[in-house]
């Protein structure tokens, strides 16, 4: 009889400690998340200040309104939507070149057997340990050198940004498609053979829309990357009308950054919520992606 | 009957087709790309063309070749790693073994043929007093008198002659002894002479041997300054005697005057000398060296920890709100960086920013977030913090779902305590899972530029040293700045030779990584 009232309470404390211990852990929460999202809040607030300056701010604006956002659209010397456009193109075409390059290496990697396959997929992995970044002023030079021959080719231009963005496609993430086509059975591809279909038929319509998960993954954290991307459009770039959206944003926040805090918060928060809404969509795949060690650009 | 024979005799190599298609193609690109190496190598940029060359010859055997079939579905982004990766890592190296930068950017030819090109007036040599005649064309003429009054007829780039009136359209002479008309020519007076601006830049006479204007009295034979003397490897000036020696790759006196323009030239180890005991560079490449670590480790640390502890926070399936909670938090991760980095350079700004003026107001005193080195170094791990804790919030939790419930179970029964269970469960299985995770972040921000260079551009300056160092620069920013930052004085060779450095430091964390996940071991046995 006691035991059972003892075991009761037992119970009965255990279930008001869990409770406890919720509310305890949802004040962090609220702490946590404050801290998270304050800076965004600010941005937004301050996008929203008709004042307009660092100094004059406050966290509700008065007056709120959208006058930031259409000085901004209407500034000459800060084209935002040609910056805008310039980064959606170049991340767009990057991410897609950049998926089909690591597919089709991936899959020759997977099904087919060749001499020097092994030396060929660790030394992806050795040439990948030298950060691109390091290179920059090779790169630079190269880029230089090629546009005095052809100039499409050369420093100021999409195209040859594009190209050394591509450079490093045949990185880490050829391992992860790698992996992931090596769990397809290969009897599909068997079959389809003794059919008489030949690779490339075997590839577009049976392995490709297998690989729609992990096409996904790679081919947004890329695009994600390479819209991020600064330090080689910084270099390669040369000209206001070709800058890429980052590039412009940092050049807006040397020039005049408090006077114009709140068209460059305006700016910021335009330029990050595609990628935010992408992200927040996606999280459980893209966090899928991370964990396996996928490359965010 | 005879049309349907033709027919087939011309179906019968249509399989070939494909193959006559390719065999075209490939000889238009080989064409195309053959034009450009050409052009890489009369523009002088040996390396580039040879590395162009290479990958031709590359694409060609995979392309013709049948055994490289599998090649073939990974030609393009080879041939892309090739050109824009692979060879920038060795122009890297090479650069580091040179004194390419500032004053050193051409090659040793064309720096001799420049320093060849200045002329000087010997004290022997001849001086003349001339007139200037001129075409309808603009093209000029000279008359020149010698000391002794013989005259002689010099245009450019002609051997100077020395006719008599009648021949070669040389009219009569004057009292002075200057003809009165060249066919073709018209004579100009002094004064016209004397303000053309054109006719001192024009070089009369063959190469070697040229005369030019030197007042409007006297025009003068010029000969070269400088000789080059190959076997000493030196300019030797004319006029004094000079000897100026090949000193890494500029022309130096024993006094140490130096001859523009200097040249690319091999220095050997000198670059990674100067990284190591150069005593000019010692102090800020102690600081920024070891900073370098410290930032790079006290991320890791503060970023792994907080994002665990997060984790572990929130790691209950029934926790109320669960998604919600977690999709906020990862904002600041789904932000691009640059925006953030850039955001808290405002919020921070001193006197102006929010935390600045509400610490202000609450404590009557907010901390120098820019201009002194620790709190510039705290800001910088505060906000790497703020941006990276998610990432580590995001893997641990996955990592934490992937710990077998029971262990838990079986450590309650023997009477574990909730902190031995942390450090004698958890963490051991945790870092097992994230640890190649932990080693690539520790990577990235050893090389984390962008936070570097946004927040505050490495400042606040350390004072007095050679090349200018920032208290918060790490080896990467330091190299960005070398390169360029105009103010400085760019020198690619001392930041190619660094790149190097931090290159050995990365790849051996790598390989580490690599060892930690069996990467190797899998494609081994994948075979």
């Amino acid at each position: 009889m006691s035991s059972i009232s003892r075991f009761q309470k037992f119970r009965e404390s255990k279930s008001i400690q869990r409770k406890f211990s919720i509310g305890i852990r949802l004040i962090f929460a609220v702490f946590l998340i404050l801290f998270s999202i304050f800076p965004v809040l600010w941005v937004l607030s301050a996008s929203l200040n008709p004042t307009g300056t660092l100094a004059t701010q406050t966290l509700i604006p008065k007056n709120p309104g959208f006058g930031n956002y259409l000085t901004l659209l209407r500034m000459d010397q800060f084209p935002f939507w040609t910056w805008f456009l310039n980064s959606i193109k170049i991340a767009t075409i990057t991410s897609v070149l950049s998926l089909a390059i690591t597919t089709l290496a991936g899959y020759a990697f997977s099904r087919f057997r060749f001499r020097g396959r092994q030396t060929l997929l660790k030394s992806l992995l050795l040439i990948n340990v030298f950060p691109g970044l390091l290179a920059l002023v090779a790169t630079f030079l190269m880029i230089s050198q090629v546009g005095d021959v052809l100039p499409f080719i050369g420093l100021d231009n999409h195209f040859s940004l594009i190209l050394v963005y591509l450079g490093g496609a045949m990185g880490i993430n050829i391992w992860l498609m790698k992996g992931f086509l090596d769990t397809i059975p290969r009897d599909i591809d068997e079959s389809a053979m003794v059919d008489g279909a030949s690779d490339w038929q075997i590839f577009t319509k049976l392995i490709l829309p297998l690989l729609r998960p992990i096409l996904i993954v790679i081919g947004i954290l890329n695009y994600i990357g390479t819209y991020g991307e600064f330090v080689l459009a910084r270099v390669l770039l040369r000209s206001n009308e070709q800058y890429t959206l980052m590039v412009g944003l940092q050049i807006f926040a040397g020039a005049q950054f408090q006077q114009r805090w709140g068209i460059f918060a305006a700016g910021a928060l335009m330029g990050a919520v595609p990628i935010m809404i992408i992200y927040l969509a996606l999280q459980d795949q893209i966090v899928g992606g991370l964990t396996q060690g996928a490359v965010k650009g | 009957m005879n049309s349907t024979a033709s027919q087939n005799k011309a179906l019968a190599w249509m399989p070939a087709l494909p193959q006559i298609l390719k065999l075209a193609a490939v000889i238009i690109m080989d064409a195309f790309v053959g034009w450009f190496i050409i052009r890489l190598g009369a523009l002088g940029y040996y390396p580039l063309a040879a590395g162009f060359f290479i990958v031709t010859i590359f694409v060609n055997a995979i392309l013709l070749r049948k055994e490289a079939y599998p090649i073939r579905w990974m030609v393009v982004g080879l041939v892309l790693m090739a050109l824009f990766t692979i060879y920038p890592i060795f122009f890297t190296v090479w650069v580091s073994f040179t004194n390419f930068g500032e004053s050193h950017l051409i090659t040793k030819q064309q720096a001799i043929d420049q320093i060849l090109n200045e002329k000087y007036l010997p004290p022997a040599g001849k001086a003349y007093s001339w007139t200037a005649f001129i075409t309808t064309q603009g093209d000029y003429a000279l008359w020149l008198l010698d000391v002794d009054g013989n005259g002689y007829l010099a245009k450019p780039e002609e051997l100077v002659t020395q006719p008599t009136p009648g021949e070669a359209g040389i009219g009569e002479l004057d009292e002075k002894g200057v003809p009165k008309t060249i066919e073709g020519y018209k004579r100009l007076n002094p004064f016209q002479a004397a303000t053309d601006r054109t006719l001192t830049q024009i070089l009369f006479g063959e190469a070697g041997k040229t005369i030019q204007v030197r007042s409007p009295t006297e025009a003068a034979e010029l000969l070269p300054l400088y000789v080059y003397d190959a076997e000493q490897d030196a300019m030797i000036n004319q006029e004094t005697g000079d000897v100026y020696k090949n000193l890494r790759g500029t022309f130096t006196l024993s006094s140490g005057e130096e001859l523009r323009p200097g040249f690319i030239s091999s220095i050997k180890l000198n670059n990674f000398r100067d990284f190591f005991i150069s005593p000019a560079l010692r102090g800020p490449m102690v600081q920024l060296v070891s900073w370098n670590f410290t930032f790079a480790f006290l991320s890791l640390l503060l970023n792994f920890f907080f994002g665990l502890a997060t984790a572990i926070l929130f790691n209950d399936p029934t926790f109320p709100f669960k998604k919600i909670i977690r999709s906020l938090l990862i904002i600041p991760y789904t932000v691009p960086a640059l925006i953030t980095i850039l955001i808290w350079r405002g919020m921070l700004n001193p006197e102006l920013g929010v935390i600045s003026r509400t610490m202000e107001n609450l404590f009557g005193w907010s901390p120098p977030w820019f201009t002194d080195q620790l709190w510039a170094k705290t800001a910088i791990l505060l906000v790497n913090l703020w941006l990276s804790y998610p990432y580590f919030m995001l893997i641990s939790s996955g990592a934490l779902q992937s710990i077998p419930q029971d262990i838990y179970e079986a450590a309650l029964m023997d009477g574990a305590s909730p902190w031995q269970q942390f450090k004698r469960i958890t963490l051991p299985l945790l870092l097992v899972a994230v640890g190649p995770l932990l080693i690539a972040s520790f990577t990235f921000n050893f090389n984390n530029f962008n936070l570097i260079y946004l927040f505050n551009a490495g400042g606040p300056p350390i004072p007095g040293t050679p090349t200018p160092a920032g208290y918060t620069d790490i080896l990467i920013s330091y190299v960005y700045n070398l390169a360029f930052s105009g103010s400085r004085g760019v020198n690619y060779g001392f930041a190619a030779a660094i790149t190097i450095i931090i290159f050995f430091i990365v790849g051996t964390m790598t390989l580490f990584q690599y060892r930690y996940t069996r990467m190797w071991e899998e494609v081994s046995e994948n075979v």
